[in-house]
């Protein structure tokens, strides 16, 4: 047996713990490191690094037309990628002052609420999962198969939908896309409120939660939080209704918010935030329907310079085989101009800072990821708390890789 | 009253007068900018306010532009005062052989990171920032690949075994 070891006059010993936590660590959901210091149970610091999985598409962008970078963005936040596509189609699109056509609005703001459904359900249910509850996950992946199946009539993927164009759409949508929405506003609404019973009022799951990685809405705004996570604190921000885009100012829907802003707060907000998709996915669909004749055949503005011409008229015309070959290379220049644009992404306020000279590709273009911003506060969220409490509060902030290395 | 871009500007004029220039309004946004040394000056200004409380900063990032000599880069600030629902941007040029700017970590804390990957891109060198290092970018990494000068990646090249990727 050893002998005790006593430590020379004036030595201080160590009493934390460092762990390593990711990079590829299965409770993490994606590549996370993260440099733990425990003090027995309790969380001292967390020092987080970043950067994976990153592509360096802002060096990409400044070298790519725009529908070249239409792809990068899907790669952003993955688990909502249409929203970003939209995203940056708006800003071109604002960028050279085209109006969009209210069905074309209307048919955006459909998928893209789509999409907050299934960015929200994998948030919620991965929750669910890092509180023990692994049935809600299994159960509500397969409504997310729904919505993959209605982007997939529409543009033919499922995950990097690279879906759209500027001025619109790349097609009508088929009747088989609407019928597979209505399935999908039949089914889905009965199993969210399932997956509710399973968990608002759960007391293990609130055991779990209430008061796990609190943000005070001060901090929270000082942190630069967006969307849901600024919301959970308190604070009643949403790009859609402060800056209206894609005419939500013709929706009447309610922005739900938290008080406290911890992990069961956060969990509401996304929760309560599919509920009014439901509510404007509802309104848009009646809205589209009502469109009649001719009008009921729009799916894109008139921007001969950048919407992409009919592929049936690729394969047969001249003309339209070098437009077509024009635009894809990125033979019309873009106007010069300096644009911020903003969309409430499913994570937050997702912003496109573009600046062009004159040339075929952006002179510079820089993403606004809210995941990158509001990580930062991790180290604060998590301090004083236990390691395992800091595995739900990673989760419920809603942290895609993607998004956070750009 | 309406918070306006005219009130904004005159408001800041007041303060800071002819220190201030540039004034432009692309697409409807109030742009400005000054000595790269008013910085903090202008942000603390901007924060504190009572009739202005631009208390949000929702991005900051640099833009490189080799051709202006002594004002190579360039960091912009796009700050959003949420109760009057109102942005503006406000941009500041330093040379690139001495690129120090004072860091606006202290007034955001948003501005930890976002002042981190402008480094580490474009080599800003923020004073006083608390831990202003790498981030996205490996550490040993001994250029700012955003910068101009840097290529992407010439698909050509032949230092690289690309046998595997179908490059031939």
């Amino acid at each position: 047996m050893s002998e005790h070891v006593t430590l020379p006059e004036g030595n201080v010993e160590k009493h934390t713990t460092t762990i390593n936590l990711g990079p590829t660590h299965p409770a993490t959901h994606g590549v996370f490191q993260n440099i733990i210091e425990l003090d027995g149970e309790t969380i001292v610091s967390a020092e987080q690094t970043v950067g994976y999985i990153h592509r360096a598409f802002e060096k990409i962008a400044e070298h790519r037309a725009p529908y070249q970078i239409t792809p990068l963005t899907d790669r952003l936040n993955y688990c909502s990628a249409p929203l970003n596509n939209f995203g940056w189609h708006i800003t071109c699109e604002r960028l050279l002052g085209i109006k969009i056509p209210k069905r074309v609005d209307y048919l955006r703001i459909i998928i893209m609420e789509l999409a907050r459904i299934s960015d929200h359900l994998i948030c919620n249910s991965i929750v669910g999962v890092d509180s023990g509850a692994f049935s809600g996950f299994l159960y509500l992946m397969q409504y997310r198969e729904l919505i993959y199946e209605i982007y997939e009539e529409i543009c033919g993927s499922r995950l990097t939908t690279n879906m759209g164009r500027i001025g619109g759409f790349e097609r009508n949508f088929t009747n088989q896309a609407f019928e597979k929405l209505e399935r999908f506003m039949k089914e889905w609404p009965p199993a969210l409120k399932e997956f509710d019973e399973m968990f608002v009022r759960n007391r293990i799951f609130m055991d779990r939660t209430i008061g796990v990685g609190p943000i005070s809405a001060e901090r929270a705004l000082n942190y630069g939080f967006t969307g849901p996570n600024l919301r959970a604190a308190g604070v009643d921000y949403d790009v859609r209704v402060h800056t209206p885009y894609s005419s939500y100012e013709d929706f009447d829907f309610t922005i739900p918010v938290g008080s406290t802003g911890d992990c069961y707060d956060r969990f509401l907000v996304r929760d309560q935030e599919m509920w009014q998709s439901m509510e404007i996915i509802k309104q848009a669909y009646q809205k589209v329907q009502e469109f009649k004749g001719a009008e009921a055949e729009v799916y894109h503005a008139d921007v001969p310079d950048f919407y992409l011409p009919d592929k049936k008229d690729v394969y047969t015309k001249m003309e339209a085989l070098i437009y077509h070959f024009k635009i894809i290379m990125g033979e019309t220049a873009l106007p010069v101009g300096e644009i911020y644009s903003s969309i409430e992404g499913a994570n937050g306020e997702l912003g496109f800072y573009l600046i062009t000279d004159g040339g075929r590709a952006p002179y510079r273009l820089h993403f606004r990821r809210p995941c990158f911003i509001y990580y930062q506060a991790y180290s604060e969220l998590t301090k004083g708390g236990l390691l395992s409490d800091a595995i739900i509060t990673m989760s419920s902030l809603n942290l895609i890789a993607g998004e956070l290395d750009a | 009253m309406a918070l306006t871009n005219e009130i904004i500007r005159s408001r800041l004029m007041e303060k800071f007068g002819e220190q201030l220039t540039g004034w432009e309004e692309p697409y409807g946004m109030l742009t400005f900018t000054s000595d790269k040394d008013l910085n903090l000056k202008v942000l603390q200004f901007l924060y504190d306010d009572v009739e202005l409380g631009f208390k949000f900063m929702t991005d900051l990032c640099a833009v490189h532009y080799p051709n202006e000599e002594g004002k190579e880069l360039a960091v912009v600030y796009h700050l959003h005062n949420m109760k009057e629902n109102v942005r503006i941007r406000y941009k500041i040029f330093t040379g690139i052989e001495k690129p120090d700017v004072y860091t606006a970590s202290a007034l955001f804390s948003a501005a930890n990171w976002m002042e981190r990957e402008t480094y580490d891109f474009f080599g800003v060198n923020f004073l006083g920032h608390p831990n202003l290092k790498r981030i996205l970018n490996i550490d040993e990494m001994d250029y700012f690949p955003l910068r101009k000068e840097y290529p992407l990646e010439d698909q050509k090249r032949i230092d690289k075994d690309d046998e595997m990727f179908g490059r031939d």
